[in-house]
C-alpha cells in the first residue's frame, strides 16, 4: 500500500511539507453548494497531472437541496476504488460534519466551515480540526450580494494550498469552465479561488504533496461512466437513438440528443418509455442500428418490445443504469438487481446479450462492442451499469479515435434471395435486408413478432416453433463459445475465489489485495460478458475451495444473489456462494472482507 | 465519415435492368402474398386492394414500400403485400413507423391500425405522432369493435353497442378518432369508408402526398362481430355518403372540428389539412446547423474535439 497521509514522512519545522502517494478528499455539504464542481476540478487536474483518479457521489433524489457529498481519491500509483476512508473531510455544514465524521480516517483532517459548524469537544482529539469561516471568508473575497456562492471555489484554492496544487493548471480548469459565461463570472471564481490559496490558517502544521505519477508520459481523458457510454455510441457509428428522462440514465440521452447532429444523427425524446424503444427498433430495421436505455421502471416498460426484437432479431443496444428496485424504488443509489431483467426479462424464451462494464474506461469501449454484437448477432444487447459507475469520474489512457471510430452506414445492394430466418444458417446467424433493398426473386421479407416462416410470414407449427427457438438460441451459444475466459486477478489455485461483475471490479481487487498481504490465499474473476457466459469458468472454478459471488443485490428466497443463482444454476457446483447486500453504497473493502470471513471455510 | 440521416441513401442499381435503365411499375400479382386471413365479407379487404392500386398507380416499387402495423385484424396487413415491412407489438406501430419516417428520408412510411390498437393502448402514441408531425400515412380501419378477440367493446364502440365485455351494452362514452386527431396537432386528417372503394384511393393518394403526419380515419365494417355498423353511410345499404362540403376551408381548424364533429356518419373526405414542418424537416434543420461547424471534419475528428476538453 502507498503512503498516505497518516504515515507520510515528516520534513520537519512548523509548516512541514510531506510527500504523499494518494489522498482520499470528502467534500460534504448540500446538493447546490457546487460540491461536484470542486470534485470534478480535482479529478481534471489529476487526469491532466497523469495521475489516477477516481470519485464516487450521492445526490438526493429530491429536486432542489439535501445533502450531498463527492468523495476523490488522486493517487500516483494505482486507483481501484473512491477509498474506503477519507483523509480529509471538507464539511460546509453542521450536518456534514457529523454524518461523515465516521468516514474519515483517525487523525485525519477536518476541514470545516466556522460560521456554519461547531465541532465537537470528544471528537477534537481524534481529529485534526481546522476551522475557517469559509462563508464569510468567500463574501468578503467576492463582495457584493453574492451570499456565500462561490464558498465551492474559495474551499477549491485551500485544498490547492494543502496540497501543493498546481495553480496554473487549477486556473486553465476555471477558465475552461466558466469560458463564454459573463466575464465577471470568471473573475469571481479566480478572486474567489486565489482568497482561499492565500488563506492560511494558524493551525494547520502541515501541507501535501503528491508524488509524481508512475506513468509519465500517457495523454489522458477525465470522465464519468454516463459521458463515456455516450462518446462510445457515437465512435461505433450510431446515429440514432431515442429515449424518455428517467434519473439516473438522462445524462446519457442529454448527451446523445446534443451531440449526435454533429455526426448527422439525431437523439429523440420520445412521449414514454415504450414509445422510445419502439422508435429505437424502427431505427434498426430501416438500416440505422439504434439504441435506447433507461433506468429502473423505465426498463420494465420496455421489455416487451425487447422480446419482440429477439423474436424479429433486430439488432438494439439498451443501455440500463441501474438503480435501487424494486418500483421507483431508490433512484439515486447503487443497485445491481436488474441482472435478472436483462437476462430474462419479458415473456417467452427471449434469450439476448448482457454486457457489464466494470469501469469508465470499459464504459466507452464495451458500447462499441454491445452495437457490433448487436449487429453480427441481429439480437438486443442490454449494456448494465448503475449509478455508481454512471457519476464515477476516472483518468483513461485517451483512445485512438481515428482507429476506434465505425462507420456502419447501411448497404442497400440488390440481392437475389432473401430468407430473413433462414433455419440453415451457420450458427443460426442471419441478418436483415433494409427497405429500400430490391430482392430479385421478389419475395419480401416481414419482421415480425409471431413465431414464423424462414420469411417471416406466420407459422403456428410446432415444428417451427422449436427449431426458430433453436435458432434464437444457438446463434448466442455460438457467441459463448468466442468469448475470453476472465483472466484472474492473483492466482490461479488458492481458498477463495471472489467473482464479481459490473462496477465492482475495483473494491473487490483491493480486498484480493489486502488478504493476500494479510497471507490468506484469494483471488478473483471479473465478468464483462454476463450472458451468454464464456465457457471454461469450471475450470477456474476447480482450482479454488469456495467461489463467492459478490453482488449488490439481495440474497434472494434460495440463498443466491443474481448472478449466483446463474452460475448456480449452470455449474450444479455448492461450493458457489454469495456476498450480497442491498444498502445503496458501493462497496466498501473493508466490507468485502469482513462478509468473505465470515461466510468462509478455513 | 458516415452517411447523414438526412442525405437519402444511394441505392445502388440492380444488374437485371433493362437497357434504357426503366423500370416498369409493378403489376398486381407483384404485390400480391400471403391470402388475407381476415373473414369473408370484412372491410378491411377492400382497403388492402386499395393500397394494391395505389402502389400499381403511384408506380412504387417494392423497396419503397414500407408497411407497419401493430397488433389485431387490421394490423395482419404487412403480411399480405409483397414488399418490405413489420408487424410490430400492440399499440405500438406509430413510434416504430416514426423511427423508420426519421433515419429513412427515402421512404414514405405506412402505418395499418385498428380501433383498440390506435386509440386504446396506443393512445398516447397517436398523440404525440401527431403532434410532432412526423412525416407518415397513419391509416386507422375502424370496425368500431375488438374483431380478433372476438366481439369485446373498443374505444369507438357507441353507447349501448352490447358485446362480451358489456353484456348490457356499452357505457363508455366513445372517442371521435377524427376530432381528436385535429385537436392533438395532426396536419392532415381525412375520413373515408371502405365501402367506398374510389373514396378510400383518393384519400389515401392525398394523404401520401401530405408532407407531414397524415392521418386517415376508414370505417371499415366488422362482419361477424358488429353487421350494419355503417349501413347508414352506405348508398347501398339505404345511408348515405356525404362528402366534405366544397365550401369548406380544410385550414379553417374550428370549421374542420365542427364538421368532425357531426352525427355520426358525418362527412367523408379531408376534413383538415394545414401545411407547418415536419418533425423530419426540424431534425434535418439542427443537423445542417451543427454539421456546418464541422465542415470537412471526420467523424474521429469531431470526437476529438470533444475529447480535449476532457483532458
Amino acid at each position: 500500500m502507498s503512503d498516505t497521509i497518516e504515515k507520510a514522512p515528516s520534513s520537519g519545522g512548523a509548516q512541514k511539507v510531506s510527500q504523499i502517494n494518494e489522498v482520499v478528499i470528502r467534500i460534504a455539504g448540500n446538493s447546490q453548494d457546487g460540491i461536484q464542481a470542486i470534485g470534478g476540478f480535482l479529478a481534471r487536474l489529476a487526469g491532466r497531472s497523469e495521475q489516477e483518479v477516481m470519485t464516487f457521489m450521492t445526490i438526493p433524489s429530491t429536486i432542489s437541496g439535501g445533502p450531498s457529498i463527492f468523495q476523490v481519491r488522486i493517487g500516483s500509483g494505482e486507483v481501484l476504488t473512491p477509498g474506503d476512508d477519507a483523509d480529509v473531510l471538507l464539511c460546509f455544514y453542521q450536518h456534514s460534519y457529523e454524518g461523515h465524521i465516521n468516514s474519515l480516517k483517525k487523525k485525519g483532517i477536518v476541514l470545516y466551515d466556522s460560521d456554519h459548524v461547531v465541532p465537537k469537544p470528544e471528537w477534537e482529539t481524534e481529529y485534526h480540526h481546522v476551522g475557517i469561516p469559509i462563508s464569510s471568508l468567500t463574501v468578503e473575497a467576492i463582495g457584493g450580494t453574492a451570499k456565500d456562492k462561490g464558498k465551492n471555489i474559495y474551499s477549491l484554492g485551500l485544498i490547492a494550498k494543502m496540497f501543493d496544487l498546481n495553480v496554473p493548471k487549477l486556473e486553465k480548469l476555471l477558465g475552461e469552465r466558466f469560458t463564454g459565461k459573463d466575464p465577471s463570472i470568471l473573475n469571481n471564481a479566480l478572486a474567489a479561488f486565489h482568497a482561499g490559496y492565500a488563506n492560511s490558517p494558524s493551525n494547520v502544521v502541515e501541507t501535501f504533496q503528491i508524488t509524481d505519477s508512475q506513468k509519465k508520459g500517457v495523454q489522458q481523458v477525465v470522465m464519468n461512466g454516463n459521458e463515456a457510454i455516450a462518446y462510445g455510441i457515437i465512435a461505433a457509428g450510431v446515429r440514432f437513438g431515442a429515449a424518455y428522462p428517467i434519473t439516473p440514465w438522462t445524462d446519457i440521452m442529454e448527451i446523445l440528443r446534443r451531440e449526435l447532429p454533429k455526426y448527422g444523427g439525431s437523439f429523440i425524446q420520445c412521449e414514454d418509455e415504450i414509445a422510445s424503444v419502439a422508435m429505437a427498433l424502427g431505427a434498426s430495421f430501416a438500416g440505422r442500428v439504434a439504441v435506447t436505455g433507461s433506468s429502473g421502471p423505465g426498463i420494465a416498460l420496455k421489455t416487451e418490445a425487447i422480446g419482440w426484437a429477439v423474436m424479429a432479431e433486430m439488432p438494439l443496444v439498451v443501455i440500463n443504469v441501474q438503480r435501487g428496485g424494486p418500483s421507483t424504488g431508490m433512484p439515486t443509489n447503487i443497485e445491481q438487481s436488474d441482472l435478472n431483467i436483462a437476462i430474462n426479462g419479458g415473456h417467452g424464451d427471449s434469450p439476448r446479450v448482457v454486457l457489464a462494464p466494470a469501469n469508465v474506461e470499459d464504459c466507452f469501449y464495451m458500447a462499441i462492442e454491445a452495437v457490433n454484437l448487436a449487429r453480427k448477432y441481429s439480437v438486443p444487447v442490454f449494456f448494465l451499469t448503475d449509478q455508481g459507475i454512471a457519476t464515477r469520474i476516472e483518468a483513461f489512457a485517451e483512445p485512438d479515435l481515428e482507429k476506434v471510430c465505425q462507420d456502419i452506414t447501411p448497404d442497400f445492394t440488390p440481392v437475389a434471395t432473401h430468407k430473413p430466418y433462414d433455419l440453415t444458417a451457420k450458427d443460426g446467424v442471419t441478418h436483415h435486408v433494409k427497405p429500400g433493398t430490391r430482392i430479385l426473386d421478389g419475395k419480401y421479407p416481414i419482421a415480425t413478432g409471431l413465431e414464423h416462416d424462414e420469411y417471416g410470414h406466420p407459422s403456428g407449427s410446432p415444428k417451427v416453433h422449436m427449431l426458430q427457438n433453436a435458432k434464437r438460441r444457438i446463434k448466442l451459444q455460438a457467441l459463448g463459445a468466442t468469448l475470453p475466459v476472465p483472466k484472474i486477478y492473483g492466482p490461479p489455485e488458492g481458498n477463495v475465489l471472489l467473482v464479481g461483475w459490473g462496477s465492482t471490479e475495483g473494491p473487490i481487487r483491493e480486498a484480493v489485495d489486502r488478504f493476500r498481504a494479510a497471507g490468506d490465499s484469494v483471488s478473483a474473476i471479473h465478468l464483462r460478458h454476463v450472458n451468454p457466459l464464456p465457457n471454461g469458468l469450471e475450470n477456474i472454478f476447480s482450482g479454488f475451495n469456495q467461489v463467492l459471488v459478490v453482488e449488490m443485490n439481495d440474497e434472494g428466497l434460495y440463498g443466491y444473489g443474481q448472478l449466483g443463482a446463474v452460475l448456480r444454476a449452470r455449474y450444479c457446483d455448492p461450493k458457489i456462494q454469495g456476498i450480497n447486500k442491498t444498502d445503496g453504497l458501493t462497496w466498501k473493502v473493508k466490507e468485502i472482507i469482513e462478509m468473505v470471513k465470515s461466510k468462509g471455510r478455513k | 465519415m458516415s452517411q447523414t440521416l438526412t442525405e437519402k441513401p444511394v441505392v445502388p442499381v440492380a444488374t437485371t435492368e433493362t437497357a434504357t435503365g426503366e423500370r416498369k411499375a409493378l403489376t398486381r400479382k407483384e404485390i400480391v402474398a400471403d391470402h388475407p386471413t381476415w373473414c369473408p365479407g370484412c372491410g378491411d379487404f377492400s382497403v388492402l386492394a386499395l393500397y394494391f392500386k395505389l402502389i400499381e398507380k403511384r408506380k412504387l416499387w417494392h423497396e419503397k414500400i414500407t408497411t407497419i402495423s401493430g397488433i389485431g385484424c387490421s394490423s395482419r396487413f404487412p403480411y399480405f403485400v409483397q414488399a418490405h415491412g413489420a408487424h410490430f407489438i400492440h399499440g405500438r406501430a406509430l413510434p416504430f413507423a416514426s423511427g423508420v419516417s426519421l433515419s429513412r428520408p427515402d421512404l414514405h412510411v405506412f402505418a395499418f391500425s385498428g380501433d383498440g390498437d390506435a386509440f386504446s393502448i396506443g393512445g398516447n402514441h397517436f398523440t404525440h405522432t401527431a403532434r410532432k408531425n412526423i412525416k407518415m400515412t397513419l391509416v386507422v380501419m375502424d370496425n368500431q369493435v375488438y374483431g380478433l378477440t372476438k366481439k369485446q367493446t373498443s374505444p369507438t364502440s357507441p353507447l349501448g353497442f352490447k358485446s362480451k365485455t358489456d353484456i348490457w351494452g356499452a357505457v363508455d362514452y366513445p372517442i371521435n378518432p377524427a376530432k381528436q386527431a385535429i385537436a392533438v396537432g395532426a396536419s392532415f386528417v381525412a375520413r373515408t369508408s371502405a365501402s367506398n372503394p374510389n373514396h378510400v384511393l383518393a384519400t389515401m393518394e392525398a394523404a401520401m402526398d401530405h408532407d407531414g403526419f397524415s392521418f386517415v380515419h376508414c370505417l371499415s365494417e366488422c362482419v361477424e362481430f358488429y353487421e350494419g355498423a355503417f349501413d347508414s353511410a352506405n348508398p347501398r345499404k339505404g345511408g348515405v355518403f356525404n362528402e366534405v362540403p366544397k365550401s369548406h376551408d380544410v385550414t379553417d381548424e374550428m370549421a374542420a372540428y365542427k364538421l368532425a364533429s357531426a352525427d355520426f356518419p358525418g362527412n367523408f373526405g379531408v376534413l383538415y389539412q394545414v401545411k407547418k414542418p415536419t418533425k423530419n424537416a426540424r431534425e434535418a434543420e439542427i443537423v445542417h446547423s451543427l454539421q456546418s461547424k464541422f465542415v470537412g471534419q471526420k467523424d474521429w475528428q469531431i470526437l476529438k474535439k470533444s475529447f480535449d476538453r476532457m483532458k
